[in-house]
């Protein structure tokens, strides 16, 4: 088959075969209603590839990129440096065609990888199992409550107000349609919650974030000893992924699943994606795990290869009964984190966590000294809350003007409480430096 | 003495009093192939006739056990973790699934006897 467009004998041709006399004939049955009168307003006729490129540098010109301005956002999204290398591994043909595999034993590599990829997964969550990965923290943290439902048999889950809101609307979503109850939480920006009262016989799983959505760290094994007691399941998300390099994982808490946000490690912000979700939970509950799963085992001359397992629990055998839609994964962005942590290795993560812990603190410390500034957090990685003397919106607003990217203002997400209007996120990696914290701490001093 | 029903979904019951034991019959297990993982109900789990309650894996497929007839779960058999292949070996011996307190004897008219089952298996062909 030729990739080529039609010519204009080829369109004769085919009309008069079926005997109409132009194609706008085709689409007669199209109310005259549901038609455009006339051209869109202001939408430009097609163009040439020069033109196209100008257009949309000039649109692209009109952002303030993270590597050109002090930049402090994060909320579930972070800027990490990816050495080149991910890059040029994951651009190698023999990775970039294969998408995930629907012939998987013959591309031993790719499982290969996917089982690196799940060990590196069960080694930083502290579990016991990991899949080859989801499309991202927030739909796999829906998926993991739809698991703990089928696990317990119950249909009541408690959602924690340190969890990303958009993490809790997705799960909200999947509940109104599933027919599940979700029980949010209100907004913990003081990191005071304590949800064990409210863990009792129905409930099917509590979901909690560490980090928070507002930075701080917790220990739950508390809270997941009351669940087990209840009968109910511990998720544990975790949004910034570089945070399990210093913080005690989930999986020493007594979590039962574990979802994270694997976008930190060896994949850019993007615009918000594709990113990987991360996905682990216990051996005893593998076979209600949603996604791909990859095993290792001997052929039939006893040398070691890759099979998937365990694809009775997916679509494609199961149908209406399988754990989930998902029958595909997030493979080349789980590539690229598999190689980026390779090449960071144990103790490079750990630095590279440390490195990122120190950055947030110098920043917290520098901002939470402007005057009528209060620092939220006891504890906290690479990203606080702030409460400042006005509304953050309007702040970040006026910075941004300046081309400083000062955070996020809770508000952007949390709309309709006027309880954090006041408050602003701000996140430091690795990548800080004093070129942009100095004039961040110098703008908020201005602008407040 | 102990009398033996099957239903159209391949699971027969063997009635003891008023507990019922459960399993799936030796065509079934042919169909299903090497059996590699079953997961039983909980013991106190109340079902209900037709309920999906255990599900049999095989290396061809997962397939639902049905309750053939309504009641609550008195016993699971454990040994079936260890030894799935118990169900290929001897369905209606040591690869039993389940122990059911029947909630209502009547359902069991419902079902077949060893000569309508054998019948509707060849009707199968």
């Amino acid at each position: 088959m030729r990739y080529l467009p039609l010519t204009e004998a080829d369109r004769r041709n085919m009309l008069s075969v079926i005997g109409a006399k132009s194609v706008d004939e085709l689409f007669k049955d199209v109310p005259q209603s549901a038609r455009l009168p006339a051209k869109i307003a202001g939408l430009p006729d097609h163009q040439g590839e020069l033109e196209v490129e100008r257009a949309f540098q000039a649109y692209a010109a009109k952002n303030v990129s993270p590597s050109s301005a002090p930049f402090f956002i994060g909320a579930g999204a972070y800027r990490h440096h990816v050495p080149s290398t991910v890059d040029y591994m994951i651009q190698r043909g023999e990775f970039l065609t294969s998408y995930t595999p629907y012939q998987p034993e013959i591309t031993q590599g790719t499982l290969q990888y996917l089982f690196e990829f799940q060990t590196q997964v069960s080694l930083l969550t502290g579990m016991e199992v990991a899949n080859a990965s989801m499309y991202d923290g927030s739909t796999g943290a829906s998926e993991a409550v739809l698991m703990a439902n089928r696990i317990t048999r119950r249909h009541k889950a408690l959602i924690s107000g340190g969890l990303h809101p958009q993490y809790r609307r997705i799960i909200e979503t999947t509940a109104h349609w599933e027919g599940f109850s979700a029980l949010a939480a209100k907004a913990d920006p003081e990191g005071l919650e304590d949800l064990i009262a409210q863990v009792d016989k129905e409930t099917s799983c509590v979901v909690v974030q560490n980090p928070s959505f507002f930075g701080h760290v917790r220990d739950f094994s508390q809270l997941s000893a009351a669940c087990h007691a209840a009968g109910a399941l511990l998720i544990v998300v975790v949004t910034e992924v570089v945070s399990l390099g210093l913080i005690k994982p989930p999986g020493e808490m007594g979590a039962d699943i574990v979802v994270c946000e694997g976008q930190s490690i060896g994949n850019g912000l993007g615009f918000g994606g594709p990113y990987v979700g991360l996905f682990a939970t216990r051996d005893k509950y593998v076979r209600q795990m949603p996604g791909r799963l990859v095993g290792e085992t001997v052929d039939a001359d006893g040398k070691r290869g890759f099979v998937l397992t365990l694809s009775t629990r997916e679509q494609h055998i199961r149908r209406e009964k399988a754990t989930s839609n998902i029958c595909t994964n997030a493979g080349l962005c789980a590539l690229a984190f598999t190689v980026h942590l390779t090449l960071l290795g144990e103790a490079g993560f750990r630095r590279l966590a440390e490195l990122n812990h120190a950055k947030a603190s110098e920043l917290a410390d520098r901002v939470s000294s402007l005057p009528g500034v209060k620092l939220l957090n006891d504890s906290f990685f690479n990203e606080f809350t702030v409460r400042l003397p006005k509304r953050a919106a309007p702040v970040v607003e006026a910075l941004a003007a300046k081309r400083i990217l000062a955070g996020v203002p809770v508000s952007r997400l949390i709309p309709d409480d006027p309880a954090v209007d006041n408050l602003l996120l701000l996140a430091a990696t690795e990548t800080a430096t004093e070129q942009g914290m100095g004039p961040l701490v110098a703008g908020l001093k201005e602008v407040l | 003495m102990a009398s033996v029903k099957y239903s159209q979904e391949h699971e027969w019951i063997r009635v003891e009093g008023d507990v019922g034991t459960i399993g799936i019959t030796q065509y079934a297990q042919e169909q299903l192939g090497d059996v590699v993982f079953v997961e039983v109900p909980q013991a106190g789990r109340k079902v209900a006739k037709g309920e999906a309650c255990a599900v049999v894996e095989s290396v061809k497929a997962a397939s639902d056990i049905y309750a053939p007839v309504s009641g609550e779960v008195v016993e699971a058999n454990a040994a079936l973790a260890d030894a799935p292949g118990d169900v290929n070996a001897e369905p209606m011996g040591k690869g039993w699934f389940f122990k059911l307190r029947l909630a209502d004897k009547g359902e069991l008219d419902g079902l077949m006897d060893e000569a309508a089952y054998g019948a509707f298996v060849k009707s199968l062909g």
